[in-house]
């Protein structure tokens, strides 16, 4: 049998969460040990017999039997998760608890209880999406770095103060208490919100890296739906936006790698089984009264996904419902996105005024795309020398060679044109 | 045709789950095509990290192999070619090459006289 695509980054974070749940969360590095331990059995072993026929339970029993081994070792030297302590000191009790532990239902409700347990309030917002992917998707801190454009010192330092956070919080996250489930599930959407907008507009080059990304959000957000107390209008709303916007991801790059705006995508590479997928969850998020961010951007994305051509946009819509984004989540970025479809709906001059309007447009000033905008309203009004200038800037800004390649072809475009 | 044994030297130790999986994937690899060529004679075993090292007349019993990372023999197969020269060539292939292991690779001696 053939390895699976990812295979050793997805089960490290099952491993993790459940090894940290028998362990007891202040045992962590211990169980990446065991996890880290077991993947090196897996390279010696298969690579000198083969991949076995079930390669994620082969893992997992390695795990497990590593485990075993390590609390016979341990136990009078530790203590452990608190709840199963007294189950882990005797001889009688101790297989058949790790046993249980390591059953399916239980792995996935440890992979939500440490997703839970990495969205502490207690930690940024950076910390709680670094942490996700270090501990539930396997990510090791060069990968972060990489996929963040910052340094392995910057991601080492944020994740070891996470750790200590989390260690410091004595147990993981209860999932079986209701109130509290609801009360840090919101903490949550936003981190992998944030996880996939990192991979979908985030600045790393590497355009795998990026679409991992997108994929490990959508994993752990249908972890969140697989539980009952997570599957609320905001969550099937959250999975509807990642859907419809991951559907464009085949589009967004042209076959010589250059970047392409939503406006000149090739449309028929749109995967339409997700947009379906996005539909659909989008319809099951329409309950009850609750509106959330993810509500609005999964609706424009919607409308994206059903024109066919780019000038079938309801952009009158779209306006509206960034209207409605702005009263529930305002961000220049949200600002910025309003003053595009502005445009597309009223023409350059309007969408000017509106981009002239956004507030606190100097959180905006590292960000390329905000006088590429500028540029692209001017361009489009036929001041082609004062949208050069605005796209130089951008070009100035730059995060990676497909954005650099993508701007420098709009500098270019402007030589063609008129003086003013 | 003469038989070699590979002795694969060095151990990855610190690596992120997906490098390790891309790693052993190319091991995987390397085997089948060891085999479908014909020069897997055994595919040998890979050997655990921990072990002891017995010396001397007084059978000084210690904890090892003391030795570096590096030069930790991690498994051994053996193989089937012509001679040491396309031995060697063969093994070019062995990922641990790549991780920056190695690969001694010693004739078998034939018994039969």
């Amino acid at each position: 049998m053939e390895p699976i695509d990812h295979l050793f980054r997805r089960e490290s974070g099952r491993m993790v969460a459940t090894l940290t749940r028998i362990f007891g969360v202040q045992n962590l590095a211990m169980a990446e040990d065991v996890v880290q331990d077991a993947f090196r059995r897996a390279l010696e072993v298969w690579s000198f017999r083969g991949v076995p026929e079930n390669p994620p339970a082969w893992l997992m029993a390695t795990a497990k039997n590593r485990a075993l081994d390590v609390l016979r070792r341990e136990r009078t030297a530790r203590t452990f998760a608190p709840e199963l302590t007294r189950l882990l000191q005797s001889e009688w009790t101790l297989a058949p608890t790790i046993e249980e532990q390591f059953q399916e239902h239980a792995i996935r409700d440890d992979v939500l209880r440490m997703m839970f347990s990495c969205c502490h309030p207690r930690m940024s917002e950076e910390a709680q999406v670094a942490l996700v992917l270090h501990i539930l998707c396997g990510f090791s801190v060069d990968e972060i770095a990489s996929a963040f454009v910052s340094t392995h010192a910057a991601i080492e330092k944020r994740i070891t103060r996470a750790k200590k956070a989390l260690a410091k919080s004595k147990r993981l996250f209860d999932v079986t208490a209701p109130a509290e489930f609801s009360a840090r599930l919101p903490a949550v959407q936003r981190a992998l919100y944030l996880l996939f907008n990192e991979g979908y507009h985030g600045a790393s080059a590497e355009k795998a890296v990026r679409v991992e990304l997108c994929r490990e959000a959508m994993r752990l957000t249908a972890v969140i739906l697989e539980h009952s107390f997570g599957t609320t209008p905001a969550t099937y709303a959250l999975a509807a936006l990642m859907s419809l916007d991951a559907a464009r991801l085949p589009a967004r790059v042209d076959a010589s790698g250059d970047l392409l705006s939503l406006l000149d995508q090739d449309r028929s590479q749109w995967d339409q089984e997700r947009v379906a997928e996005g539909l659909k969850l989008l319809e099951l998020s329409a309950t009850g009264s609750d509106l959330s961010e993810y509500h609005v951007e999964a609706a424009i994305a919607s409308f994206h996904a059903r024109a066919l051509r780019v000038e079938d946009t309801d952009w009158a819509a779209i306006v509206s419902l960034y209207d409605t984004l702005m009263k529930i989540r305002p961000s220049p970025i949200v600002a910025l996105n309003r003053a595009i479809a502005v445009a597309q709906n009223e023409g350059p001059e309007r969408g000017l005024e509106e981009f002239r309007a956004i507030k606190e447009a100097d959180l905006l000033a590292s960000y390329p795309f905000y006088p590429a905008t500028l540029g692209e309203l001017e361009f489009r009004r036929g001041k082609y020398k004062t949208a050069r200038q605005h796209f130089a800037e951008a070009l100035a800004l730059a995060r990676n060679p497909m954005e650099r390649r993508f701007l420098d072809q709009r500098v270019r475009a402007c030589d063609g044109g008129d003086t003013q | 045709m003469s038989e070699f044994t590979y002795l694969f030297r060095g151990r990855n130790t610190s690596a992120s789950p997906e490098e390790m999986q891309k790693h052993m994937e190319k091991w995987v690899a390397w085997f089948k095509e060891l085999g479908a060529k014909g020069y897997l004679k055994d595919p040998g075993h890979p050997l655990e990290g921990d072990g002891k090292v017995v010396s001397g007349k007084q059978k000084i019993v210690n904890d090892g192999p003391y030795a570096e990372a590096k030069d930790v023999i991690g498994g051994y197969i053996v193989i089937e070619a012509r001679d040491l020269a396309q031995a060697a060539e063969i093994s070019k292939g062995c990922p641990i090459l790549e991780v920056g292991g190695s690969v001694e690779v010693r004739p078998i001696q034939k018994l039969d006289m």
